[in-house]
C-alpha cells in the first residue's frame, strides 16, 4: 500500500526546495557540511538522524530562522521554486509566510488560543470579516486535532494548555497561515499516541496541498508519514532517498547502524 | 576502564536508620538555622531604622498638618483704604501692607473690649501681634479684589503667629515666652483666653499643600503650593521625554541593534552614565540648557530636562532587562509564522515587558522626584511666591521643587521651620509611596492577564 504510493509520487516530481552546497557555522563550530538536498512538492519529506547533527538547523536555513542567530552564517544556496531565498532582495518575513515553522518546543504566544491562531491570518490580511477569521481558526484548530478540547476555551490562554495541546496549536497557528512549506521540528514528541496518530493524520492531509518537512527521532513515525527520508550524522546528508528503499536497503553503512539502532 | 574499577570507586553503601540523624545533616541543618537566624536579623534591623526614621519625622512633621488661627471682624473704613473714593484700583493699590496693619490692631482691640478681655501688661498693639504679619497682605488682596467691601464689617480668619501657633503644638512655652522678643507670656495668655472663648482655634492646615513659600519671619504662611506645581511640571516633562526616549533607546539597542563595538561601547556608557553624580548633570543643565540654549533659570523645563537625563539611565536599563527577559522562543514563534520584526517587538515582545518597564518608569520619576542637588544648581532654590501659570507657558516660569523647598527650610531660623520641613517630607514621602502603589498595581494588572 505505502510502496504502491511511493510510485505514484515519483512520477509528478517536482522540486520546490533545492538546496546546493550548504554550509552552516555558528561561529566556529561547523554544523551543516556542505548539504545537498532537493524537496519535493507536495511530498513528506522526514530529516531523521543523532541528536545534535544538524536537523534543525538545516530546517532553519530554509526559512531564514538563522538569520536571528547572531553567530550562525549560512553558505551555499536554497533555492524555493527556483528563486535563491538567501538573495539581498528576498525579504525574510515574506519567505516565512510561504514556509511556516513548527518548532522543537511548543511556544504559544501569551495570548489567548483564539488569538494565538488568528494571529497570522491578522498580519498577513487573510481574513476579510470575523466570520471569516473564526472559520480559519476552527479548520486549523480542527487540523491541530485540537478544535474538541479548545472549542470552549478559545478565550483562555493558549500558555494555560498542556505541553502536547500547546504543541497541537502550535501546528494550528503554523497551518491557519496557509504555507506553501510547513517544516515540523519533532512536532510530535510531546504528544501521546492518539494525538500523535492525528497529527500524523494531518501530515498526510496536507501533503494533497504543501510539502512538508518533519524532523523527528521516531523511525516508525518516519516510515509512517514521510515518503522520502534524509539521513544527517555529525552536519552531513549521508544518505537521502525514498523512505521505502532507505528503511529497507540502505546504501550507507552508517544509515543501516542507526536504523538498526546502533548509532544514536 | 573497565566496570569493575567504577563500580569500586562507588563507596559501600551504609546502613543506617532514618529515624537518627547523622553528624553530617546536624551540622547542615544547624547552618541552615544559623543563615535564617542571620536574615531574620538583617531584616529586623532594616525595619528598626525604617522605624526610627518614620518616628522622627512623623513626630517632628505631623504638626504642620495643624494650624492655629484667629477669627477677627475688620471694619475696611474706605476714607483710609481708599481716599479718593472713585474705587479705582489702581490708585487703591498705593495703600501698602502698612496701612492695613491698624485695621487689624482696631478690630483686635475692639474684640477684646467688647469681650471684656484685658491682660495685666499688654498694649493693644502687642495684642495684634499674636496676629500673623502675613495678615496685612491677606486684608489687602482681598480688598483689592473686591473694592465693594469698603466701608463694611467683614469676618476674617487670619493665621495666628508663628510663635502663638508653636505654643500649641508644644514648640514654645511660658519660660521660652520670657526670653523671645518675638512673644511675650502676656499674649500667651492672651491667646489661652481667645481660644477658650473660641475667636483661636487650631485646625487641619489646608494651606500648607496649597500657600506659597513663606519669608523666614512668618513662618506659619510658608505652604508647598508652589514647589508642588514645580515638581508636578518637572514630572511630566521628565514623563514625556524620559518614557518615549528611553523605551525607543531600549528597543533599538536590544532587539535591533547589531551587536557590534559601537552599540558595545554606548552599552557601557548607559552603564556609566547612571553612576554619574547628580549634580553633574545639574553643571550640564546649567552649562547648556541655560547659558547655551538661553531657557530662564528657576524653569520648571530646565529642571525636568535635567531630570529627564538623570532618569534617562536608569529607564534604558530596566527597560533593557525586561526585555532581555521575554524568552527568545516568542519571538521566534512570531517570526516563524511571518511577522516582521518590529510586529513581533510590538504585538508581543513589548506587551510582555510592559510591567517591567513601567516599573522601571515609576522607580526613575521617584528618583527625581526626590532629586535635590541638580536643581540648586539650575537656580531652583529661589525664593518664589508667584505660582507658575498653567502649561505650556508654565513650564518656564519659576517654580520651586519639594526636596528644594525641604532644603530651603531647613536652612531657616526659625525653629517652626523644623516643623514645616518634616512635614514637606512627610508630603514628599506620601508622592513617592503613591508612586510606588501605583508602580505594584499597574504590574499586578498586566501580570495579571496570563
Ligand atoms: N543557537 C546555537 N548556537 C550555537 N550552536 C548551536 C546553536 N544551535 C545549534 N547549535 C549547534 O549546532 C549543532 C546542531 O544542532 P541542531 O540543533 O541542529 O541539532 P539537532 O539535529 O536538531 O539535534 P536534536 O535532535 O537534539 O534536536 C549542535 O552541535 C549544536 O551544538
Ligand atoms: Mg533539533
Amino acid at each position: 500500500m505505502n510502496d504502491m504510493r511511493f510510485t505514484e509520487r515519483a512520477v509528478v516530481e517536482d522540486k520546490k526546495i533545492a538546496a546546493k552546497g550548504v554550509q552552516v557555522y555558528y561561529g566556529s563550530n561547523h554544523a551543516i557540511k556542505d548539504v545537498n538536498v532537493d524537496i519535493l512538492d507536495k511530498t513528506v519529506t522526514a530529516f531523521i538522524g543523532p541528536s545534535g547533527c544538524g536537523k534543525s538547523t538545516f530546517l532553519r536555513c530554509i526559512n531564514r530562522m538563522n538569520d536571528t542567530i547572531d553567530i550562525a552564517r549560512v553558505e551555499g544556496d536554497i533555492l524555493l521554486d527556483g528563486e535563491d531565498i538567501y538573495d539581498a532582495k528576498v525579504d525574510p518575513v515574506q519567505l516565512r509566510a510561504k514556509v511556516g515553522m513548527v518548532f522543537q518546543k511548543p511556544n504559544p504566544f501569551p495570548k489567548s488560543i483564539y488569538d494565538n491562531v488568528a494571529y497570522g491570518p491578522r498580519i498577513h490580511g487573510l481574513a476579510r470579516t470575523k466570520a471569516d477569521l473564526d472559520e480559519i481558526v476552527e479548520k486549523s484548530l480542527r487540523r491541530a486535532a485540537l478544535w474538541d478540547e479548545a472549542k470552549d476555551r478559545l478565550e483562555q490562554p493558549g500558555t494555560g494548555l498542556s505541553g502536547g495541546q500547546q504543541q497541537r496549536l502550535c501546528i494550528a497557528r503554523a497551518v491557519a497561515t496557509s504555507p506553501e512549506v510547513l517544516l515540523m521540528d519533532e512536532p510530535c514528541s510531546a504528544l501521546d499516541p492518539i494525538a500523535t496518530a492525528q497529527v500524523e493524520e494531518l501530515i498526510d492531509e496536507l501533503r494533497e496541498r504543501f510539502s512538508v518537512v518533519i524532523v523527528t527521532h521516531s523511525m516508525q513515525q518516519a516510515a509512517r508519514v514521510s515518503q522520502r527520508t534524509a539521513f544527517f550524522h555529525l552536519g552531513e546528508l549521508v544518505e537521502y532517498g525514498e523512505t521505502g528503499q532507505i528503511f529497507t536497503n540502505p546504501e550507507d553503512p552508517r544509515t543501516e547502524s542507526y536504523i538498526t539502532g546502533r548509532i544514536g | 576502564m573497565t566496570d569493575a574499577s567504577i563500580a569500586g570507586a562507588a563507596p559501600e553503601p551504609k546502613k543506617s536508620s532514618l529515624l537518627v540523624q547523622d553528624a553530617r545533616t546536624r551540622k547542615r541543618n544547624a547552618a541552615e538555622a544559623r543563615f535564617r537566624m542571620y536574615g531574620l536579623g538583617a531584616v529586623c534591623t532594616g525595619i528598626l531604622a525604617l522605624v526610627l526614621l518614620l518616628a522622627s519625622i512623623l513626630s517632628n512633621g505631623l504638626s504642620s498638618f495643624q494650624q492655629t488661627y484667629i477669627t477677627l471682624e475688620v471694619a475696611l473704613p474706605a476714607d483710609k483704604l481708599d481716599k479718593n473714593g472713585n474705587r479705582d484700583r489702581a490708585e487703591m493699590a498705593k495703600v501698602s501692607t502698612f496701612g492695613y496693619q491698624p485695621l487689624i490692631a482696631a478690630a483686635m482691640e475692639q474684640k477684646m473690649t467688647a469681650r471684656g478681655i484685658s491682660v495685666e501688661g499688654l498694649s493693644a498693639k502687642d495684642a495684634a501681634g499674636l496676629v500673623s504679619k502675613e495678615a496685612p497682605a491677606q486684608l489687602r488682596n482681598f480688598v483689592l479684589a473686591n473694592p465693594d467691601v469698603l466701608d463694611t464689617t467683614r469676618t476674617f480668619e487670619f493665621l495666628a503667629s508663628g510663635r502663638v501657633d508653636g505654643y500649641y503644638k508644644g514648640r514654645v512655652s511660658m519660660e521660652t515666652a520670657q526670653l523671645d522678643k518675638n512673644i511675650s507670656p502676656e499674649q500667651l495668655q492672651l491667646a489661652d483666653i481667645l481660644l477658650e472663648e473660641g475667636t483661636l482655634e487650631t485646625r487641619f492646615n489646608w494651606r500648607f499643600f496649597t500657600a506659597p513659600d513663606a519669608s523666614g519671619q512668618r513662618p506659619e504662611a510658608a505652604g508647598l503650593g508652589v514647589a508642588i506645581l514645580g515638581s508636578f511640571y518637572m514630572m511630566l516633562v521628565v514623563l514625556c521625554l524620559a518614557l518615549p526616549i528611553g523605551v525607543a533607546t531600549s528597543i533599538y539597542l536590544e532587539e535591533f541593534a547589531p551587536k557590534n563595538r559601537i552599540t558595545d561601547l554606548i552599552e557601557v556608557n548607559i552603564s556609566n552614565l547612571a553612576a554619574v553624580p547628580s549634580i553633574v548633570f545639574g553643571i550640564l543643565g546649567l552649562a547648556i540648557f541655560i547659558n547655551f540654549a538661553g531657557l530662564p533659570q528657576s524653569a520648571p523645563i530646565v529642571g525636568g530636562l535635567v531630570l529627564t537625563l538623570m532618569t534617562l539611565p536608569t529607564i534604558i536599563i530596566s527597560t533593557r532587562a525586561s526585555l532581555k527577559s521575554v524568552p527568545p522562543s516568542i519571538r521566534d514563534a512570531a517570526l516563524g509564522v511571518g511577522a516582521s520584526k518590529m510586529q513581533s517587538v510590538f504585538h508581543h515582545v513589548l506587551p510582555l515587558a510592559a510591567p517591567g518597564i513601567l516599573t522601571g518608569t515609576i522607580i526613575g520619576l521617584a528618583q527625581a522626584l526626590g532629586e535635590t542637588a541638580p536643581l540648586l544648581l539650575i537656580g531652583m532654590v529661589a525664593f518664589v511666591r508667584e505660582y507658575p501659570a498653567a502649561p505650556p507657558e508654565g513650564f518656564f516660569d519659576p517654580a520651586s521643587a519639594l526636596p528644594v523647598q525641604i532644603y530651603n527650610w531647613t536652612q531657616r531660623s526659625d525653629p517652626a521651620f523644623v516643623e514645616r520641613a518634616s512635614g514637606a517630607i512627610i508630603v514628599l514621602l506620601a508622592f513617592l509611596l503613591v508612586m510606588n502603589a501605583i508602580a505594584i498595581l499597574l504590574r499586578r494588572k498586566f501580570e495579571r492577564r496570563w
